[in-house]
């Protein structure tokens, strides 16, 4: 009661009440006259509106953003799907109406009428989808028939056509229909049931940038469900293009050396990046996915022993052998331990404590050097750089080249590979290092384990001076109608911190491999421009000496534990255009299994760049005055 | 002093009986527009909505059980305890279409924010009944309410739910003008808000200022807001006078209407009962809108007076609010039909209003003799 209007009076606060009393009057007022023009003045009009349900909404699918080669070869688009729908509002006898159908279109209605019974949940006003993609011929059967078809319509919604199927599958990848996680999720608005999203490959990481922007239309229609006048219309967004780095030619190159084996190729261009070709065998069929694979074709795709749903340039995992001379090489030069000069003798053998380590050349290669260790691939010149360079150091060097770590090229499910060290060991195995297996470590063979994309990675920087390019795949996004939305900038992950006479002694032992008299790749020289590389045959697994199995069982087994086939190569040697990696699983010697392969992936990527530069160099002097030279240059 | 028998004369039973007039029709309306069509899977939305009016008349009681005064002693609590709830959405909300509004306790799901507005409300009666004053308020007096306003707004803003937000920014905004602001002040506030709109707008992303240009004007989507305004409006006006009679409502039957049983219930209501129906139900608000300010009237005392004004703000503003909504008058915002729309958390905030409302009323004798 104390403060009992203390400094307020009634009076004033009746004052206030009666302001508030007129603003409600004021609003009411409003309010009445909206509903008495709504229901007394229009009310006719929109009695009228509402007897048909007669504003619609159609919606209309946006098409996906196309996929082109680095040369603007187009390899996905969309294709129309002719998908048959029945409002069941407007098919008047509904009976009649199926049974005219099933006989136009040759479908058992006893199909159709399943179908509809099966679907629930849909407006009456909705189209119910009979069947999906049901081809040009019977579209243009119903179209001819729509007089005497009320309700039935045919929706035409773009679905993807793979124009190269079974080409570069794994870099592309494939569609599947969206499911009720991902329709809940924000990734995905804007998207509804039934649409497809990216499954795999660049359809999966560009998925925001590939979808589109669905449209519609607000429609008036008649009794019959057919439409009288559009009233608005939102158009479609079409998804933005993406022009990718490989190259279509190169590509179909690599896979066709491919065939019947399983392995991968992967090429990228030194001084960017780009990812020129990237191939995985087996493969499979995209265009498959497009109406949905049946349970036992995806089931056999997952159960087949070579895996054809990995992209195994990306996921495999392999021992990099021989090829990892190239980091204990630059590791034992940078620490000291060895220089050019060093020579070790290689007996066919290196004896440590009471264990041999055996030389891949049972006779042994005499007294090597740097240059020779690395073109011979002498394994005992390298135990020895191993131990003195140590288990910890010599990792310190792979991860610099980034193996051990995923490249982040824009792609799903990288694999990392693997870098052992002392204390990666003893966490995972709770043991101590044993020197023994810096010798192994050291010759690529071990714990180490490597993806085909980290080695061209790992090579190109070797080729291009010391500069690791993070890999890319997609060169520019252009809108539709062919405008810029994003150029692919190279993007440099790291560079080696090695001196120039190092880099320059390890680019000479690669040189040597295809070029040296007894060059391991020598078999695999090139016309007329010189190819630098390093082969390597990764063991699958430790065979126990004396273990004995039947004849039979030898011969089954012996494929799967034959030795994996490596080599990674740059061309040319001076002033590379291209970097080459290649695993063929089970394909033993890297010099006679890998090494064919990447020469010709090079050899053909070379000759078509050879004709482009020499075309633009020529007219360059035609056209172009001598002053404009450099700029010339420059551009290429 | 709860038991005595003045409380039981003085009981408003003209206000409980407009409410039952409005929740009968409410109920009404909500059957009709779960069960038509046959192909709404909200049926026993209908029971659980009856389920809800009980908790509703258990808060309803709860609320004018205790005198008023305990109301202001506890305004602190009440507030602080508010938000944390609120805080509490935003770090264990449940979520559900895209935003986070609601607090699962055990079996059932609470909306924090509906009980925002009633703090807010019950803390801004608070101070202004300490501090207003027939000059009005000044910017420095204005700080603390902004700030009680502001801390629930932001909050509410997050989850997002901007339509309640709105509503608590209104409901203050109101309450404010009620025990007046200073000329200077006023002139003040109006001009920053006048200057700082454009710099905002200025400030925004593309896709913002587009999202609220089709707030502000639904046409610009005319496959969302856009066309259920145009729905809602063809149901409305195809009521014409007398309506198309309970249950044969077709927009509503052939689920043309979005949110029928929330939102745009009043199209239901329109479509059925034609301009006779809705004239009754915007009657009966008017009526329940000047009898809570009759309330506020016939109180002696400033907090009840304040208390009342905030309370019957809140009711009026949903009510303005959805029915504009609906008729195209008004951005389409998620604002619930007072004691009409499907909803637990809303019936039983205007359960509590109207508790408030009574506590306020059968008390005002207690200052009679002072």
């Amino acid at each position: 009661m104390k403060n009992y209007l203390k400094t307020v009076n009634s009076d004033w606060f009746n004052q206030r009440i009666t302001g508030v009393i007129m603003c409600i009057a004021a609003v009411f007022s409003v309010l009445f006259i909206r509903v008495f023009y709504l229901q007394v003045m229009e009310g006719e009009t929109y009695r009228r509106l509402s007897e048909n349900n007669s504003i619609r909404l159609q919606s209309v699918d946006a098409p996906r953003g196309l996929i082109f080669d680095a040369n603007r070869s187009l390899l996905v688009d969309n294709r129309p799907s002719f998908d048959l729908g029945i409002i069941l509002k407007d098919a008047k006898p509904l009976d009649e109406t199926v049974a005219k159908l099933a006989g136009y279109l040759d479908i058992p209605a006893e199909e159709i009428t399943a179908k509809i019974k099966s679907v629930k949940g849909v407006p009456s006003y909705k189209p119910v989808f009979v069947r999906r993609d049901i081809g040009r011929n019977a579209m243009a059967a119903v179209e001819v028939h729509k007089y005497d078809l009320p309700g039935v319509t045919i929706n035409i919604r773009p679905v993807r056509h793979y124009i190269n199927s079974l080409h570069a599958s794994h870099l592309i990848g494939y569609l599947g229909e969206i499911n009720s996680d991902e329709l809940a999720s924000k990734d995905y608005a804007g998207c509804r049931g039934g649409d497809y999203i990216g499954r795999f490959g660049v359809e999966k990481s560009y998925e925001n940038v590939l979808r589109g922007e669905r449209g519609g239309r607000q429609v008036e229609v008649n009794v019959r469900g057919q439409v009288v006048r559009v009233l608005k219309t939102v158009n479609a967004q079409p998804g933005k293009n993406l022009l990718l780095t490989i190259d279509e030619g190169l590509q179909k190159t690599a896979e066709s050396l491919l065939s019947e084996k399983a392995g991968a190729v992967v090429a990228v261009d030194p001084d960017n990046g780009y990812i020129l070709a990237m191939a995985s065998n087996p493969t499979f069929d995209q265009n498959a996915f497009v109406s949905g694979l049946s349970h036992d074709e995806w089931n056999a795709l997952l159960s087949n022993p070579d895996h054809p749903m990995t992209n195994k340039v990306l996921q495999g995992e392999y021992p990099p052998a021989s090829t990892y001379k190239i980091v204990t090489a630059i590791a034992g030069l940078e620490e000291g331990v060895v220089d050019e000069n060093t020579i070790f003798n290689c007996p066919g053998y290196y004896a440590l404590g009471n264990r041999v380590f055996r030389c891949w050349k049972r006779g042994g290669h005499g007294k090597v050097d740097m240059y020779r260790a690395i073109s011979e691939s002498c394994d005992v010149y390298f135990y020895q750089v191993g131990v003195g360079v140590g288990v910890d150091k010599l990792a310190k060097y792979a991860q610099a080249f980034g193996l051990g770590e995923r490249t982040k090229v824009r792609l799903d499910n990288e694999s990392k590979g693997l870098i052992p060290t002392a204390e990666w060991k003893r966490k995972r195995m709770g043991e101590p290092w044993q020197k023994g297996e810096t010798l192994t470590i050291a010759i690529g063979q071990g714990f180490n384990l490597v993806t085909p994309v980290q080695m061209a990675t790992l090579v190109a920087a070797i080729g291009n001076g010391g500069t690791l390019y993070r890999p890319l795949i997609v060169q520019a996004i252009e809108t539709a109608d062919g405008g810029l939305v994003q150029p692919g900038t190279p993007y440099i992950a790291g560079r080696l911190n090695i001196s120039e006479k190092t880099l320059a002694l390890v680019r000479k032992g690669l040189w040597g491999v295809v070029n040296g008299k007894k060059g391991t790749a020598r078999g695999s020289r090139l016309k007329g421009v010189e190819m630098s590389g390093k082969t390597g045959t990764a063991q699958v697994v430790g065979r126990k000496e004396g273990e004995e199995l039947t004849k039979a069982a030898k011969e089954e087994v012996a494929h799967q534990f034959k030795d994996h086939a490596w080599f990674v190569a740059y061309a040319p040697s001076k002033d590379p255009k291209i970097a080459v990696a290649v695993i063929v699983e089970h394909g033993e010697h890297g010099s006679s299994a890998a090494a064919p392969i990447a020469k010709a992936v090079i050899q053909f990527y070379l000759d078509n760049k050879k004709s482009e530069y020499q075309a633009e160099k020529s007219v360059s002097y035609v056209k172009i005055p001598n002053n404009n030279h450099q700029i010339t240059n420059n551009i290429q | 002093m709860m038991f005595d028998r003045r409380l039981v004369q003085y009981f408003d039973w003209g206000l409980l009986g407009l409410v039952i007039l409005l929740s009968g029709f409410g109920l009404t309306t909500l059957y009709s527009a779960v069960t038509a069509g046959g192909a709404s899977p909200h049926h026993m939305l209908y029971t659980k909505q009856f389920m809800w009016y009980g908790v509703g008349l258990v808060a309803m009681i709860f609320s004018f059980l205790f005198s008023y005064k305990t109301i202001e002693k506890w305004a602190d609590v009440i507030y602080v305890g508010c938000n944390g709830l609120l805080l509490a959405v935003l770090i264990f909300g449940k979520l559900a279409g895209g935003s986070q509004r609601w607090l699962l306790l055990g079996p059932i799901s609470v909306q924090p924010s509906e009980i925002a507005k009633v703090a807010v409300i019950i803390i801004l009666a608070r101070y202004y009944s300490k501090y207003a004053n027939d000059r009005g308020m000044s910017l420095k007096g204005l700080v603390t309410p902004m700030a009680y306003t502001l801390v629930p707004f932001l909050l509410i803003v997050n989850q997002p739910d901007l339509g309640t937000a709105m509503v608590i920014m209104l409901i203050a905004a109101t309450m404010t003008i009620f025990v007046k602001i200073e000329r200077r002040t006023l002139i003040g506030i109006i001009v920053t808000g006048m200057v700082s709109v454009p710099l905002v707008w200025f400030f925004l992303k593309g896709y913002q200022q587009q999202r609220i240009m089709t707030f502000l004007n639904p046409d610009r989507d005319p496959l969302g807001a856009g066309y259920h305004i145009i729905q809602s409006k063809i149901a409305i006006g195809s009521g014409m006078i007398g309506g198309k009679g309970f249950l044969k409502g077709t927009q509503n039957a052939l689920s043309f209407l979005p949110e029928q049983h929330t939102d745009f219930i009043f199209s239901v209501l329109a479509e059925e009962w034609g301009f006779i129906g809705t004239t009754v139900l915007l009657l009966l608000f008017l009526f329940l809108i000047l009898w809570g300010l009759n309330i506020a009237h016939g109180c002696r005392d400033n907090f009840g007076t304040i208390l009342s004004v905030g309370v019957t703000a809140l009711i009026a503003w949903q009510a303005l609010i959805n029915i504009s909504m609906v008729m195209g008058l008004m951005p389409v915002v998620g604002v619930p039909l007072p004691f009409v729309s499907y909803g637990g958390s809303s019936i039983v905030t205007m359960m509590v209003c109207i508790g408030i409302l009574l506590n306020v009323s059968m008390r005002r004798f207690l200052f009679e003799k002072g």
